[in-house]
C-alpha cells in the first residue's frame, strides 16, 4: 500500500494543491496597512492535508472498484442502510422515531429552525414531484421551477384579486400546475435527452421572464407582498403559532405526497413510466401510449410543484420572480439525483440534505458553499446511484424458489 | 403442405422510401392462421424495415397492410396506426438488438406487455380500489404463467439486465406474448445463440404455434432453423421480393442462390 509509486503520486497531488490554493490561502492583502501578508504555514497544512487525503481517496476508490467487480460476479449485496430499511424490525421503530421527532420539532426548536424545516419540506414535496418526471419517466426537466412559480403566483394573484384563501387555492394551484405540465408536455413529446433538457430550460426561463416583465399581470420584479398566511378556522394566530401551523401543513402534505407517489410508482402507470425511461421504442411496441404516458408524467410531476408553490407563497408572504431562477431548478434536480433517482426515501433524504446542509454549514461561513460542493462531488463519485438506490418490488410465488433482484 | 386457416395478415405493394433510397419496393406478403412464415434475405435487404412498417414505427410510402384477427370478423387496416395501437390489435414483436427494460425485473417486463390489456387509471392507482387490486393480482399471476411457459420462472425477480443472453432473447418473446397477440413478429430471435440455444428456440416457437395458436412471422439468418420450422419462406433482396415458397422450393430457387452466393462469372 505504501509503495514508492504511491508516495510519489501523493506527493505530486499535494504539490499541485499547494500551487492551486496558493493565491487564496497564502497571499492576503491587508488593505489597512497596505501590505501583503504571506501565510506560508497554511501552504504547509494544505500540503500535509492533501498528502494524507490522497491516500484515503485511493483506498476508497479501490474499495469501490472491488464493489463493482463483486456486482459483476453477481454478489450484488445491497448497502447496509438499505438492508436495514427492508427489515421491518428496524424500519418500523425508525418510522415511529421520525414521526415523534417530526411532531415535537417545532416545539423544541426555535422559530427559525421551524422555518428552515418548512422550506426543506417544501423541497421534499417538489423533489418527489420532479422524481416522477426525471427519476421514473426519465424525462430530464430543467425548467421544473416554472411550475413552482406558477403555484406561488396562483395563490398570490388569486388572493390579491379575488381574496381566495390558502385552502381554496391549494387544490387550484395543484390543478394549474398540472395544466402547465401538460402545456409544456405537448411541444416536447417528440424530444428526448439533451434536446428535452434544453427546451424545458427555455420553458422555465419564459415563465420567469413573463413574471418579470408583465407588470400589469404579475407586478414585475417588485413582486407581490402581504400574501396572507394560511388561516386556521378563522382564528387569529400569533406568528409563532402560524409558523407551527404551516409546519404541520407541510408535514401533512409531505405524507400525502409520499403516499400518492408510492402508489403511483407501483401501479400500471408507474410501470409504464419506468418502461418509457428504459426504452422508448420498445415501450411503444409493447402497447403503451407514449403520448399519454409522457403527459401524465409531466402533469402529475408538476402538480406537486404547484402545491409547493402555494405553500411557499403563504410561508414567505412575499414572492417575486427572483425566487424562481434556473438555479432553483438545478437545486431541485440535485435533490433527486443525489438522493437516488426513482427512490422515494432517497429523494426525501436528498432534499433534506441539500436544503439543510447549507444552513448548518453556516458556521464555516465563507467556506460553506465550497464544502457543500465538495460533499456533492464526493457523493457522486462514491455513490453514483444516489444515497438510496431504488429497489424494484419483488413477488413471491407459492412452492417456487425465488432469487431476489 | 398442411392446410392453414384464413389469411390473417396481408401486405400489398408495400414501399418505403428514405430520401433517395428505396428500402422496400412493392413487397407482397401474407400470413395464414397457424402458419410459421420466415422472411429472409442478405443484410440490408430491408427485412427489419418491413417489420418497422407493419408495427407502426415507420409510415410506409405506399402500400396496404391489412389484418383480420381470428377472434374478430373484420379487416383492420394498419396504415397510420401508432405502434401501441398496432400492438393492441394483436401484433407483437421482438427486436433484433435486444430491447428489454433493463432496470426492471423479469416479471415487470412481462407485466408491461399486459399494459394494453389493463384499464387502471390514475385514480385507480392512487385509491387502489378493488377492481385495481384484482387486476394487478391477475396480471402478476398471468405474467408468471407466461414465464413458466417460456421457461424463465426461475429468474422472476431478477433484473432483466442480469439475465444470460439466451434468456434475454426468450424474455423478449415472453414480453411480446404477454400482449396477447394472434401473430408474433420475431426479428432474428436466434442471433448470437449457440447451437443448443437455437434448438431450444426451435422447440419454443413450435410450442407457441401449437399450444397458443399464435402465427409467427420471423426474420432469421440461421438457415437450419428457418428450413426446419417455416411453412413458407419469403426472400427479399435490395428491398424487392425475389422468391416465395416452401423451404424445398426456396432451396432450389436460382434467384435465391444468386442473392446469397453471388452470380457465376462467365470468364
Amino acid at each position: 500500500m505504501f509503495s514508492i509509486e504511491e508516495v510519489k503520486k501523493s506527493f505530486l497531488v499535494s504539490i499541485w494543491f499547494m500551487f492551486l490554493t496558493f493565491p487564496i490561502m497564502v497571499i492576503r492583502v491587508n488593505t489597512i496597512y497596505k501590505i501583503v501578508e504571506w501565510r506560508w504555514e497554511r501552504m504547509f497544512y494544505i500540503g500535509i492535508g492533501t498528502f494524507v487525503i490522497s491516500f484515503i481517496w485511493r483506498y476508497l476508490m479501490r474499495r469501490k472498484e472491488m464493489g463493482v467487480k463483486k456486482k459483476e460476479v453477481g454478489e450484488d449485496a445491497l448497502p447496509l442502510a438499505q438492508r436495514l430499511l427492508q427489515n421491518r424490525r428496524v424500519s418500523y421503530p425508525a418510522i415511529a422515531l421520525v414521526a415523534v421527532l417530526a411532531l415535537i420539532y417545532p416545539f423544541v426548536f426555535s422559530l427559525y429552525q421551524a422555518n428552515i424545516m418548512i422550506t426543506a419540506l417544501i423541497y421534499v414535496v417538489i423533489a418527489l414531484g420532479l422524481n416522477i418526471v426525471v427519476g421514473l419517466a426519465g424525462l430530464l426537466d430543467l425548467g421544473y421551477v416554472a411550475f413552482y412559480a406558477v403555484g406561488a403566483y396562483a395563490y398570490a394573484l388569486l388572493n390579491y384579486h379575488f381574496g381566495l384563501s390558502f385552502w381554496v387555492v391549494l387544490p387550484i394551484g395543484a390543478a394549474i400546475g398540472a395544466l402547465f405540465g401538460i402545456i409544456l408536455g405537448f411541444p416536447v413529446l417528440r424530444l428526448r435527452g439533451d434536446y428535452l433538457a434544453i427546451v424545458t430550460l427555455g420553458f422555465g426561463e419564459i415563465i420567469r421572464l413573463i413574471l418579470e416583465n408583465w407588470n400589469e399581470f404579475s407586478f414585475g420584479p417588485s413582486g407581490i407582498a402581504n400574501i396572507p398566511r394560511p388561516s386556521f378556522f378563522g382564528i387569529d394566530l400569533s406568528l409563532a403559532e402560524t409558523t407551527r401551523f404551516v409546519y404541520f401543513i407541510m408535514i401533512g402534505l409531505t405524507i400525502f405526497t409520499i403516499f400518492v407517489v408510492n402508489r403511483l410508482e407501483n401501479s400500471r402507470i408507474g410501470r409504464a413510466w419506468i418502461a418509457l425511461r428504459e426504452d422508448e421504442v420498445a415501450c411503444q411496441a409493447m402497447g403503451i401510449d407514449k403520448t399519454k404516458t409522457k403527459l401524465t408524467a409531466f402533469a402529475l410531476g408538476a402538480t406537486w410543484a404547484g402545491m409547493g408553490g402555494v405553500v411557499f407563497a403563504a410561508q414567505t408572504t412575499f414572492i417575486n420572480p427572483a425566487s424562481f431562477t434556473i438555479w432553483e431548478s438545478v437545486i431541485i434536480l440535485c435533490c433527486v439525483v443525489l438522493g437516488g433517482m426513482g427512490s422515494i426515501i432517497g429523494v426525501i433524504l436528498g432534499a433534506l440534505v441539500i436544503k439543510l446542509l447549507p444552513e448548518y454549514l453556516r458556521e464555516f461561513s465563507q467556506y460553506r458553499m465550497l464544502l457543500f460542493g465538495a460533499i456533492l462531488v464526493i457523493m457522486m463519485v462514491f455513490r453514483p446511484g444516489g444515497i438510496i438506490t431504488s429497489v424494484r418490488r419483488t413477488y413471491q410465488f407459492k412452492g417456487k424458489s425465488n432469487r431476489h433482484a | 403442405m398442411p392446410d392453414f386457416g384464413k389469411q390473417i395478415l396481408a401486405v400489398n405493394g408495400l414501399s418505403m422510401v428514405f430520401g433517395g433510397l428505396r428500402a422496400l419496393d412493392r413487397i407482397d406478403l401474407d400470413v395464414r392462421q397457424g402458419e410459421v412464415v420466415a422472411l429472409i434475405g442478405p443484410n440490408g435487404a430491408g427485412k427489419t424495415t418491413f417489420f418497422n412498417c407493419i408495427t407502426g414505427l415507420y409510415a410506409p410510402t405506399e402500400g396496404d397492410m391489412l389484418i383480420s384477427p381470428p377472434r374478430k370478423d373484420k379487416n383492420i387496416r394498419l396504415n397510420g396506426l401508432k405502434p401501441n395501437l398496432v400492438t393492441e390489435q394483436g401484433l407483437a414483436r421482438t427486436f433484433q438488438n435486444i430491447r428489454l427494460f433493463q432496470n426492471m425485473t423479469v416479471l415487470e417486463n412481462v407485466m408491461i406487455g399486459r399494459h394494453c390489456r389493463m384499464s387502471a387509471g390514475i385514480a385507480g392507482a392512487i385509491f387502489r380500489n378493488r377492481a385495481t387490486r384484482h387486476e394487478e393480482q391477475q396480471v402478476v399471476e398471468e405474467s408468471y404463467v407466461i414465464l413458466q411457459k417460456i421457461g424463465l420462472a426461475q429468474y422472476v425477480n431478477d433484473f432483466a439486465k442480469n439475465l444470460p443472453y439466451g434468456a434475454q432473447r426468450r424474455l423478449e418473446i415472453a414480453r411480446a406474448m404477454a400482449t396477447d397477440p394472434f401473430i408474433l413478429l420475431l426479428d432474428e430471435p436466434a442471433a448470437g445463440m449457440n447451437t443448443r440455444e437455437t434448438e431450444e428456440l426451435d422447440d419454443l416457437i413450435e410450442k407457441i404455434r401449437e399450444m397458443e395458436g399464435i402465427s409467427i412471422l420471423l426474420i432469421e439468418h440461421d438457415m437450419k432453423l428457418v428450413m426446419s420450422i417455416s411453412d413458407r419462406i419469403f426472400v427479399v433482396d435490395y428491398g424487392k421480393k425475389i422468391a416465395e415458397g416452401t423451404p424445398e422450393e426456396i432451396k432450389s430457387d436460382p434467384a435465391v442462390i444468386k442473392a446469397y452466393l453471388g452470380e457465376e462469372s462467365d470468364a
